[in-house]
């Protein structure tokens, strides 16, 4: 059943101020909406249950990247076009440019932003997993002031988050600590383009004399959150990467996850490929010290 | 899903539409798509999947590629957008089209408009595309006619016939 548009109001106060209060006054009551990307497909298709929206699409106090000493700070409402423009993200932030870049096709790119991606809350969603291994902070706004929120807390379960129905997201801050590490993404989906994971890393590693000295290790579509490999780290922390090792971190990780079966994979297949996908990962962490 | 829902009035959206200034009485979360088409009369735009996968509503919005499907008209509000029908003038196609025409790369025409606006985009961001670019560029429009490569040879044969400068 298509929506008819009588039946929902969309305003566009114009100010983050305005939007906040507008939030305040009816906390829950409206749905906003920056590029659309997810919210008019639901919309289109008749599933979208909010019948107010408040639009916050190019708010100025949502959309700038402000870059510090110790941190990058990205305007929620930023469009993955804007993390691939910014020169930034492609040297300090591979992850999360490659991320960006896989994100739907252009016209997707230059409407879907960052903090879309954060509420929308899709385990399958590209630039979360980085945001994970970055050790991304969020700062959630609302009229009642700021607060600011580990990332890798913001999600409680299957599209379930911290977010308050007045608050928005206003920026995720990156430290700008991991310059120095190798980083690896890789996104297994039917086809090259447009395609929603079945499986998607992001992970970071540092290597001295073949010893792996830090790891950082986060996954897209294999649980009900984006989820962070902990137990995959400890086992391979502190250790010399070899076959063994590879056989057993897979092993780690294929346990690790939850994977469901779904319209894009089957579980098992999932457990599988996230195993292959972490041996893939020290392949290469080694390969790069070793300059091969 | 029948229950008895409010109803809201329509309101005055004004934007440019090739160059045009236009007013439409529209309720704020119309499609763009759906304006264009309905409202303005501008059909070049079409619809496909209705979902931003398969890029057939493209325009651009200030400049920028979107997805016309996706676009509450209220968003539209102050932009300039640029639609197929603003390519052409006097009847006579731009370079670029007249590249997709030369080298087979329309058949059935529904991914045509979007294709062109993205290639128009994808020139406008990258005057010399590598292939490479060129797929990427495009890897938001889906064709299931041409196999691609007659596009693809479309919007090389536009670069060397000076469509983007």
């Amino acid at each position: 059943m298509r929506a008819h548009p009588a039946e929902y109001e969309l305003v566009a106060p114009g100010t983050l101020t305005d939007v906040l209060s507008l939030l305040a006054r009816a906390p829950g009551a409206w749905l906003p909406i920056a590029g659309g990307t997810d919210v008019m497909v639901q919309y289109a298709a008749g599933k979208l249950p909010a019948r107010k929206l408040v639009s916050i699409w190019n708010l100025p106090e949502l959309r700038k990247i402000e870059i510090s000493t110790d941190e990058i700070r990205i305007g929620a409402a930023c469009t993955y076009t804007d993390l691939r423009r910014h020169e930034m993200f492609a040297r300090e932030f591979p992850l999360l440019a490659s991320a960006a870049s896989w994100t739907g096709g252009i016209a997707n790119q230059n409407r879907g932003t960052l903090g879309g991606n954060i509420v929308n809350a899709s385990p399958a969603a590209d630039s979360l997993p980085a945001l994970l291994v970055y050790d991304a902070e969020l700062i959630l706004v609302s009229a009642r002031g700021e607060r600011r929120l580990p990332y890798s807390d913001f999600h409680l379960d299957y599209r379930k988050t911290q977010i308050a129905p007045d608050e928005l997201i206003r920026a995720a801050r990156l430290p700008r600590r991991f310059s120095g590490y190798y980083a690896h993404a890789r996104k297994v989906g039917a086809r090259k383009a447009q395609a929603i994971a079945k499986v998607c890393l992001a992970a970071l590693g540092r290597i001295e004399n073949g010893v792996i000295t830090d790891a950082r290790l986060a996954m897209g579509s294999v649980a009900p959150i984006p989820l962070r490999l902990h137990e995959t780290e400890r086992a391979i922390k502190g250790k010399r990467i070899d076959p063994a090792l590879m056989q057993l971190a897979a092993k780690t990780a294929a346990k690790e996850i939850r994977p469901i079966d779904d319209i894009r994979s089957t579980a098992r297949y999932r457990a599988a490929v996230a195993g292959n996908l972490v041996a893939e990962f020290l392949e290469r962490l080694a390969a790069a010290e070793t300059g091969a | 899903m029948s229950k008895t829902s409010q109803r809201h009035s329509k309101c005055e959206i004004t934007f440019t539409v090739n160059g045009k200034s236009v007013t439409v009485r529209a309720h704020p979360m119309e499609r763009l798509l759906d304006v264009l088409r309905h409202e303005l009369g501008l059909t070049g735009t079409k619809e496909g999947c209705g979902e931003g996968e398969c890029g057939s509503c493209g325009v651009l919005m200030d400049g920028a590629l979107v997805n016309s499907c996706l676009i509450p008209v209220l968003q539209a509000s102050g932009a300039a957008i640029v639609t197929i029908e603003g390519l052409s003038a006097d009847g006579r196609l731009c370079a670029l089209q007249q590249a997709f025409l030369q080298c087979g790369g329309a058949q059935c025409g529904i991914c045509t408009p979007g294709m062109i606006l993205a290639a128009l985009h994808l020139l406008d961001k990258a005057p010399q595309p590598t292939s490479q670019e060129i797929s990427e560029g495009l890897s938001g429009n889906l064709c299931r006619c041409t196999g691609y490569m007659q596009i693809f040879e479309a919007v090389k044969e536009a670069v060397r016939s000076g469509a983007s400068k």
